[in-house]
């Protein structure tokens, strides 16, 4: 990790402090994804849910470096984006069983959470769905000129979809706070993304002007200090970036994809689990920096635990929204 | 080769609804080089739902094609490949994804053929789902074939059963025009008898699905289950019931239709769209205007709830059509209460 504490080190140090949290945020990604696996395979969760585990540093590095009052948007596999964006895991779980005590009072479930609170604007179960929303979002930010930015999650697959470049074109014109991210986790479901997109991932941003850049998506400091120039850039009124953060998806497409083999080998799920997991790779840069010690970390880890296992409980004890709540909320 | 309007045919065999729309496909493929398939994650994945499984080993992957996750661009390349001499069908997973797809099917391949003065024609077939009860929530639940079923120049076909499926699907590729054909995800695992010979079966002709004397129920897609359903409650209470399926949205078989209502003399429109500006309303006023001095009550009709389809499990099984809701109104319709 020593392009981490490079990276670090050319910026302002992060307070110990921010670190923790950061940890603990991928923490509550991790774990309360592996809770949603859990939810689904005793049957209690209906539907199905796209895991974030294995990208738990896009998340959190980029939405550490955002206010509350910064948007996001966010995608079909939006939980870690919520998470780290603020939201608490008790009413997200609620609304994955389909609880009115959930954000969206079980209206939306898994794919659609939103909370104003934080600023999201909502996960998406189109591809590319939000582009415009949070182009949108940062066109009204520079109308408030309060200095809030917006920053629209996307998967690479969503580099398929003409809106995305539509939007970017407009931002790029207009100079307007919004950060592109895409999550390059390698695979479009089932599909290897070099079998899907044609030349460089970069060039798509760099073709109208905007600031392009690539980081490895596993280390969240590396992230972080990239997110924070691009904030600050946005922030200045200087538009627009695009950055692709590079990153694996630890499980399947969604929670039903169990045998994965005739799209990638086992062998290479596994060297990412072992070499590049952003958590161990987190934990192991707090140690050796002497940030925090591994009891410390692992405290947190259990802080965690007891909060996912409470959140969890809370959900499944919720009640169902009463049925003639169907009809409310069409409109405002 | 038959053109199979009828359920007779001298051998059967049982397959799932997904397996007939595969049979229909390979089919084709081996009768015409040029029919290829377009979508994403079609190949080596046989779509989410595994309909097209092992038409990649069979046909290569030079005509079972996975595009990227760009709906208006695949089915762009779809209707001018079709303009062009092949016969593209083009796949989209869920029938929500339709939206990007509009303006290519609505404002292009609707219109070439008639814009151009008949010089041009695009003979391509767009595949897709629709339906709720998946708990996917309102933007992988929708069923928007009212939307293509409203403009001129483009046919639409939903089957109900595996056997019509099969039948229609094979004209579908072989017309001469843009059809879009819905199929509904919760029907994939379906089973019904399918003829071992070969066989289409034309657009147009409604098929009588139970014969009955009291009420007729038309029903499309999977909405054919429900209303078989309801029949079979409301022959316990002593009520005779029809369920014609039109198969086709456009061209409807007004006339069967109109025929069922005037033996009946009543009857409830069934279909998974929303209700509002929706198939039951124009084929409830087809028949209302057919049948008028026939009827003994208003053409009642029974689709999706006006909201977007929600999550919650409870909320959204009150959205759609069940059996138990269609015996209930179709036992009042009858003045049974
Ligand atoms: C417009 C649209 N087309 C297709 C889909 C089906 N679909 C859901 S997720 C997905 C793959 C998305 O890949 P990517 O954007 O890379 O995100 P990832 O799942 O890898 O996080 C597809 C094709 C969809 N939801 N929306």
């Amino acid at each position: 990790m020593s392009t981490v504490a490079n990276q670090t080190g050319a910026e302002a140090p992060v307070k110990k402090e921010k670190l923790l949290e950061m940890y603990r945020r991928m923490q509550m990604i991790r774990q309360f994804e592996e809770q949603v696996n859990e939810l689904y395979t005793r049957a209690l969760m209906p539907g199905l849910a796209h895991l974030y585990i294995g990208e738990e540093a896009v998340a959190v590095g980029i939405c550490e470096a955002l206010n509350v009052d910064d948007y996001i948007t966010s995608t079909h596999r939006g939980h870690g984006h919520c998470v780290a964006k603020g939201a608490s895991p008790d009413r997200m779980f609620a609304e994955l069983l389909g609880k009115e005590a959930g954000y969206c009072k079980g209206k939306g479930g898994s794919m659609h959470i939103a909370d104003p609170a934080t600023g999201n604007l909502g996960a998406n179960a189109i591809v590319a769905g939000s582009a415009g929303i949070a182009t949108g979002a940062a066109f009204s930010a520079k109308h408030a000129g309060k200095g809030q930015v917006a920053v629209c999650f996307f998967g690479e697959g969503a580099l398929g979809q003409g809106v995305v470049y539509e939007v970017m074109n407009l931002a790029a014109l207009w100079k307007l706070p919004v950060i592109y991210v895409c999550e390059n986790n390698l695979y479009t479901e089932y599909t290897h993304f070099s079998e899907t997109l044609a030349g460089d991932l970069l060039q798509r941003g760099t073709a109208f002007g905007v600031p392009s850049e690539a980081v490895d998506g596993q280390d969240v400091m590396a992230v972080n200090n990239v997110a924070k120039r691009m904030i600050a850039r946005a922030r200045a009124g200087e538009g627009p970036s695009f950055l692709v953060c590079n990153t694996y998806r630890y499980t399947g497409h969604h929670v039903g994809d169990i045998n994965r083999e005739y799209y990638r080998s086992k062998q290479e799920e596994q060297e990412w689990k072992t070499s590049r997991d952003p958590i161990k790779l987190l934990t192991k840069w707090l140690t050796e920096q002497g940030h925090a010690s591994t009891e410390e970390l692992s405290g947190i880890a259990q802080e965690v635990a007891a909060e996912m296992k409470a959140a969890v409980e809370f959900a499944i004890a919720s009640p169902y929204p009463a049925i003639d709540k169907v009809a409310q909320d069409v409109y405002a | 080769m038959p053109e199979s309007t009828t359920k007779t045919a001298s051998a059967t065999r049982e397959l799932t609804f997904a397996q007939a729309v595969n049979e229909a496909l390979a089919e084709e493929m081996r009768r015409d080089k040029r029919v290829c398939i377009l979508g994403e994650d079609v190949a080596e994945a046989g779509t989410p739902f595994k309909v097209l499984s092992g038409l990649v080993q069979e046909f290569g992957v030079e005509r079972v094609i996975d595009t990227p996750i760009s709906e208006a661009g695949f089915t762009g390349v779809g209707v001018g490949a079709a303009m062009t001499g092949m016969r593209p069908v083009v796949d989209i997973m869920f029938g929500d994804f339709l939206t990007l797809t509009m303006d290519q099917m609505v404002n292009q391949a609707a219109k070439v053929h008639y814009m151009s003065g008949g010089k041009w024609k695009v003979p391509m077939v767009l595949r897709t789902t629709l339906g709720a009860s998946r708990r996917s929530a309102a933007q992988h639940s929708q069923s928007l074939h009212a939307w293509f079923s409203h403009v001129p120049g483009l046919k639409v076909v939903m089957p109900s059963t595996p056997w019509d499926a099969k039948g229609l699907l094979k004209s579908a590729i072989r017309d001469e025009n843009p059809v879009v054909f819905f199929e509904d995800k919760m029907m994939y695992k379906l089973k019904g008898p399918v003829p071992a010979e070969e066989y289409t079966i034309p657009f147009g002709v409604a098929d009588v699905k139970r014969e009955g004397e009291d009420i007729t129920l038309v029903a499309t897609s999977s909405m054919v289950q429900v209303a078989l359903e309801a029949a079979e409650l409301l022959e316990a209470v002593g009520i005779s019931a029809e369920v014609i399926d039109p198969r086709t949205m456009w061209p409807l078989d007004e006339k069967a239709l109109i025929e069922s209502a005037k033996k009946t003399s009543r009857v409830m429109v069934i279909d998974e769209g929303y209700e509002r500006y929706g198939v039951t309303a124009e084929i409830a006023s087809v028949i209302a205007e057919g049948a008028f001095f026939d009827l003994e009550a208003p053409v009642k009709r029974l689709g999706a709830m006006h909201v977007p389809i929600p999550f919650s499990p409870p909320l959204e099984d009150v959205t759609v059509p069940t059996g138990p809701g269609v015996f209930a109104a179709a036992k009042k319709l009858c003045g049974k209460s």
